[in-house]
Parts: structure tokens; sequence; C-alpha cells
């Protein structure tokens, strides 16, 4: 077991390695999976200074509903923004909050910070150093108070519940 | 027979939607105000708009050559990936470089603090100077002179 977890450091990312293989050649060969495994062993060898500790996922099921949350909430987002580009009218209120945030993880801020970039009308801009808050522009904004709500109902709390405890 | 109808119907339909996605996006940095805005365009119109489009290309290579094609899920993921870290470093060099958002802009000052830029605030780079082509000095300085924040 030991020896396994020198060979294998990050399992998730190794899998995830080979699984890329494969779908870059597009074939299930021998040959092609002897390779794939080759790499998704030595790649995670090398880059293994890099990596930060990894939280552990301890809600998969959880995760694949903020994995469907955020899919329709892309959906909805660019109809948003499409809807606001194409209407000559309405002028859209952009403006910045700071959105304090609870998560401390470097892995789960980065998880958040590119889900609120996805998501309705909202790019993030500036993460404290201290990772005390986000700052965070937004293209239509009526209610500040509202919008952090929002994010931290929709976003952060699941992904609070997944990688923390 | 009728399958294959039904399958060409959806590609039309998710080819088309994808084109117009992809072109609002685009259609946003013509028409919204600042720097910050023309941001929102890029990283949500076309994410949607290629992943329509790759869609109906699985789609039809599956239904058409009858095996599964899946490598455009990588497409999609890369895109993923990277889509959103590309708004956030421009978003953020915007930060540093000052640039200048509408007045109507609402919610907290977008205010660097000392730590995020480290001792010192960042420069702007003085203007690349083309290889070959000089510019007039006067120009030049006109252009340098440009007030840079209307607050």
């Amino acid at each position: 077991m030991k020896a396994m977890g020198r060979l294998l450091p990050t399992p998730t990312l190794s899998l995830v390695l080979l699984v890329v293989w494969l779908l870059l050649v597009r074939s299930i060969a021998p040959g092609q999976l002897i390779l794939g495994a080759f790499l998704a062993v030595v790649i995670p060898q090398l880059t293994k200074g890099f990596w930060d500790p990894m939280p552990r996922v301890r809600h998969p099921l959880k995760l694949v509903r903020f994995v469907l949350v955020v899919l329709y909430d892309i959906v909805k987002a660019n109809i948003q923004v499409s809807l606001l580009i194409l209407s000559p009218k309405r002028e859209p209120h952009p403006g910045f909050i700071e959105y304090p945030l609870q998560v401390k993880e470097p892995l789960t801020i980065t998880l958040l910070a590119n889900t609120v970039t996805m998501t309705p009308g909202t790019v993030s801009t500036n993460v404290r150093l201290d990772r005390s808050s986000l700052l965070i522009h937004v293209l239509d904004m009526e209610d500040e108070q509202a919008l952090v709500r929002e994010i931290h109902e929709r976003y952060e709390r699941p992904l609070k519940e997944i990688f923390e405890c | 027979m009728t399958f294959t109808l039904l399958a060409e119907g959806v590609v039309a339909f998710l080819l088309v939607a994808g084109g117009v996605f992809a072109f609002t996006g685009s259609l946003g940095m013509l028409q919204l105000k600042d720097f910050f805005m023309r941001l929102h365009g890029p990283t949500k119109g076309t994410t949607l708009g290629i992943g329509c489009i790759l869609i109906a290309s699985m789609l039809y290579f599956t239904v058409t050559q009858r095996e599964f094609h899946v490598q455009e899920l990588l497409i999609t993921l890369f895109l993923f990936i990277t889509a959103p870290v590309t708004g956030h470093m421009l978003a953020k060099t915007g930060l540093h470089m000052h640039l200048r958002f509408i007045t109507g802009t609402r919610g907290s000052l977008p205010e660097l603090r000392d730590e995020d830029v480290g001792q010192s605030r960042v420069a702007r780079p003085a203007k690349a100077r083309h290889p070959w082509r000089t510019r007039r000095k006067s120009l030049q300085m006109k252009s340098r002179q440009k007030p840079r924040l209307p607050r």
C-alpha cells in the first residue's frame, strides 16, 4: 500500500490522465493502454512538487449534483447575457462586490472562483492574498446583498460540504 | 430513417444555437461599455456556443459512423478549465493597470490592497516599439498625457 502511495501520489489525477490519453488517441489497444498507464505514472511524479495536498471528496453524490446545477446555470447565464447584449434599450448596471470567503482551501477557492466566472453575469477579478474575500465584477447588479447570499447558498455551501467537513 | 431525420434536426438546431451564442458573445465586445463588462461576453457567450457545436459534432459522428465519438468532451474539458482562468487573469490585469470603468458602476470600490500587489504598484508598461517604424514624438506625448481615471 505504501509503495502504491509512492508510485501514485495522486490516484485521481493518474486516472484522469489515462482517460484523457485514451480519448486523445481514440483507441483502447493494449499498446495505448500501456503507454497511457506509463504517462499516468510519470506525469504525476514529475509534477509532484507543484501540487498542494488535495482535499478528499467527501460526498461524491453532492459533487454530481453541484456539477449539474452549474451546467444549468451556465445555460441560464448565457441566455441572460445574450439577451442583455442584444437588447439595445436596456442599460446594464455594472458593479463590483467584495464577496467574503468562508472556504479556505486553495482548491475550493479556485473552484468557487471558476464557477463564479462561468455563471450568471459575474466574473471573479481578484482573490485577496489572505484568502479572506473574492472581488467580483457583476454585469447587471440589482441588489448586492441578495447576490452575495445567492452565491453563498448556491455554490459556496455545496463546495464546502463536498471538500471540507 | 426517422431516427436519422430526428438526429439531423437536433444537430442542425444545436449548430444554429451555438452560432447564435458565439455571435452574441462576440457582439458583446462591441456593445458593452468598459473593459470589465466586455469580459463577460467571451467568458460566457462563447463557452455555451462552442459547447453546443461540440455536442452537435459528437451526435453527428456518432449517428453517421455508428460508433461512439467522445473526444469532443476533451475540448469541452480544456475549455471549461482555461476560459475562467483567462477571464480572471485579464480582469486582475485590468485592476492592476487602473483601467477605467463607466461612471455608473455600483458597489464597493475595486481597490487593490498593498498586500495584493507587493511593495509597489505595477507600472503601466511602456508602449511597445514597432521594430522598424518609428512614431513621431508629439504623438507619443499626447497618448501618455491622457487622463487615466474618470473617478
